[in-house]
């Protein structure tokens, strides 16, 4: 294997299987190749979760002194509307008249507390934003990625079989097509077919108003809408809910499939000439079941260890699925503070989606830990 | 063209020369592709030409200005279906579709080009420094690039946007904001592999030798380690291109494009038509949209190819066992 390939970033990560177990250690410096030596799974774990720390706290560094280089969120949001004198007082009465330095400790302490800021436009602190509109964006995510999953790995397999033969690069293409085709322009089609065209699913948002009506009859409600439907065994409710979901969970879920079939494919082939499955196929294993048993679970693993890169993806895919579709999750509401020019709340979205994205792929390394044994220290 | 027995690879040797182009990157590709990957590479290379082209001879393909919204003092009319006149209709604001899409090539190839040079830049010549000297510029500078990596490209692109044009932007203030905005989520994908080519390639008995032999630090870094370690760059060049046009159209997608008045973006454009879609006006979405899609599956392609191409289990052989390329004239595709 040529060395060239063995750090190559990959956005559409045909090639991870070669690559690093993850996107963090991938450059192994000296000093992280040191810790391999020793400690099993626990260890793994630890040293892991502690890589957190300085990823989360960089990116908060760089984020914080990049938003102030420019000037404070209160002269952004209300620059030309008010006199001056009337800026400095607000600015005074909000703290940025302080040094930098101190600010950014005070809001390094926010972060510890959980305080991620208040938004500047409607007085909310951003961490009941993440409560409010956290759970549809995970919902919109996990749809995504079960769509894609439905569409890679079935896809792929049938690309790895048919390798080099027009039906390969058929769905190669059509890999290809998936990746280059921006969320929101699938979903401009989409909309365009289903909803306008043929009127079968509804335009935009989570749920009808007459849906919603009867959702708000419920106690404790669930950030999930589909859970809440199913717990009142509403049949028309969850239809109302589904086919809102249908639409947006596509155009997500085309964007990260093909990068799956992608990898399937890749590693499909390479499993697919081990040596072992040369050896089932001469016992008699049937084709069908060598490919969907023997090849396909080795071919699994890296996929697990890309879905963690593909949660920072996916995640940037959702800010622009639901403002395509305008489903009120975080993505939407970055948006919409966005057009409001409150970089207060854009700051503070844009750090917790940085934390949940560290999180998951810390999640996810261990659980390919889990599955392989190789990746671990 | 007919393949001499040693047609040069980018890793080999040719024993018996052959003109310098044939050893260029794409062009050593191209020579050594058989069958349907061939098929997919000229693909590529016919649409990004076809990008390039439309970027230059934007003037003179397009009918209109990109913010014309009238001709000879009659105004074109707002959400004109396609017909002569206007061969893609017209948007919301009035303008020619077909000419906006146009001229949205000149946009898209100023940022891909402006993007990828700066980070092409900036990447190799950090991720050379680092992997040289190593030390403590090292691990931070390996640190800040991980972080970097594993932060949501476009929310990164969002707030470089808002660092640099406070989000309203001219022009070549949107174009170079835009750029900035995706150089930032590259340098680390250079970075890294620049530093990790440089770091195996210290250790090399020849950058050793020149070591030895007193030679300067900017000397072994330059002609020792930089010539050597670029070999991968065409591979993530062509990914990073694909990836410019989708953030930019992304930027532009979530408001904080270039003004309308001041450059023809597709991104900005679809944001327009996402609107106009709920009352079935499809062309002025329809359009800026395939003008992004094929853009990026011609760049996309060509760069799949080069991939294909550099890693010999995915590339195509002439014939089993027979593995030096050029041996067998005619294309037979295998099966493994």
């Amino acid at each position: 294997m040529s060395p060239d390939r063995s750090s190559g970033p990959d956005p559409e990560g045909a090639t991870t299987q070669v690559a690093a177990p993850s996107g963090e250690d991938a450059p192994s410096t000296p000093a992280r190749r040191e810790k391999r030596t020793g400690g099993g799974l626990g260890r793994y774990i630890l040293v892991r979760f502690l890589l957190i720390i300085p990823t989360v706290f960089i990116l908060m560094t760089v984020v914080f002194f990049l938003m102030r280089i420019t000037g404070d969120p209160i002269t952004a949001a209300l620059g030309g509307r008010l006199t001056p004198d009337q800026l400095a007082e607000r600015r005074a009465e909000a703290g940025y008249d302080r040094p930098l330095f101190i600010q950014y400790l005070d809001y390094l302490g926010g972060v510890l507390r959980g305080d991620f800021g208040t938004t500047y436009s409607d007085r909310q602190p951003v961490s009941r934003i993440l409560l409010e509109y956290g759970g549809a964006t995970a919902e919109l995510v996990l749809y995504g990625v079960i769509v894609a999953l439905l569409i890679g790995v079935p896809l792929g397999m049938i690309a790895a079989r048919v390798r080099d033969r027009w039906g390969d690069l058929a769905l190669r293409v059509f890999a290809i097509l998936g990746y280059a085709t921006p969320v929101f322009f699938v979903g401009l089609l989409l909309k365009l077919v289903f909803s306008v065209g043929l009127g079968w699913l509804p335009v935009a948002g989570r749920i009808s108003t007459r849906g919603e009506l009867t959702m708000g009859t419920i106690l404790n409600p669930s950030p999930f809408y589909l859970l809440d439907a199913l717990r009142l065994g509403d049949l028309s409710l969850l239809w109302d809910v589904l086919s809102h979901a249908i639409l947006p969970a596509i155009a997500l879920g085309l964007l990260t499939g093909g990068i799956f079939l992608r990898l399937v494919r890749t590693n499909m082939i390479g499993t697919l000439e081990m040596p072992y499955v040369d050896s089932a196929r001469s016992r008699g294993v049937a084709e069908g079941r060598l490919t969907t048993r023997h090849a396909l679970r080795p071919a699994l693993i890296p996929i697990i260890t890309v879905m963690g890169m593909q949660i920072a993806m996916m995640l940037g895919g959702a800010v622009l699925t639901e403002t395509t579709f305008e489903w009120n999750g975080l993505g939407f509401m970055l948006a919409e503070y966005m057009a409001a020019r409150d970089y207060v709340a854009v700051q503070g979205i844009v750090m917790m989606l940085a934390v949940i994205v560290a999180v998951s792929n810390f999640v996810v390394d261990v659980i390919a830990a889990l599955i392989d044994p190789r990746v671990r220290y | 063209m007919t393949a001499s027995p040693d047609t040069p690879t980018a890793a080999g040797t040719p024993e018996r020369r052959e003109p310098r182009w044939h050893r260029l990157p794409v062009v050593s590709h191209l020579r050594r592709s058989v069958g349907l990957q061939r098929g997919m590479l000229v693909a590529g290379l016919v649409l990004v030409a076809l990008l390039l082209l439309t970027a230059l001879l934007a003037p003179l393909l397009a009918p209109y200005g990109y913010a014309q919204s009238g001709a000879d003092g009659v105004r074109f009319g707002t959400q004109q279906p396609p017909s002569a006149a206007h061969p893609f209709g017209t948007t919301v604001a009035g303008y020619d579709v077909l000419s906006r899409v146009i001229w949205g090539t000149r946009t898209a190839v100023a940022v891909m080009v402006c993007a990828v040079v700066a980070s092409l830049f900036l990447g190799v010549l950090l991720g050379l420094v680092s992997g040289y000297l190593g030390g403590w510029v090292d691990r931070i500078l390996v640190m800040l690039a991980d972080a970097i990596y594993a932060f949501p490209s476009l929310l990164l692109a969002i707030v470089m946007s808002i660092v640099i044009s406070g989000g309203q932007s001219n022009a070549w203030g949107g174009i170079l904001a835009a750029a900035i905005s995706i150089t930032v989520v590259f340098v680390p994908q250079y970075f890294r592999v620049i530093r990790a080519e440089v770091v195996r390639l210290k250790a090399e008995p020849f950058v050793e030798a020149a070591t030895v032999i007193g030679t300067g630090h900017r000397r072994v870094m330059g002609t020792h380690l930089l010539r050597n370690a670029t070999r991968t760059l065409p591979l993530i060049f062509t990914l990073n291109c694909s990836e410019a046009i989708l953030t930019l159209a992304a930027l532009g997608f979530l408001g904080f494009g270039i003004e309308p008045s001041s450059a023809a973006e597709w991104g900005y454009d679809l944001n327009r038509a996402m609107a106009d879609a709920t009352s079935g006006i499809w062309w002025t979405g329809m359009f800026p949209g395939l003008a992004i899609v094929l853009s990026v599956l011609g760049v996309t392609l060509v760069g799949e190819s080069l991939n294909d191409l550099n890693d010999p289990r995915l590339r195509t052989r002439r014939r089993p066992r027979r593995r030096r390329r050029g041996e067998a004239e005619t294309p037979r595709t295998v099966n493994a």
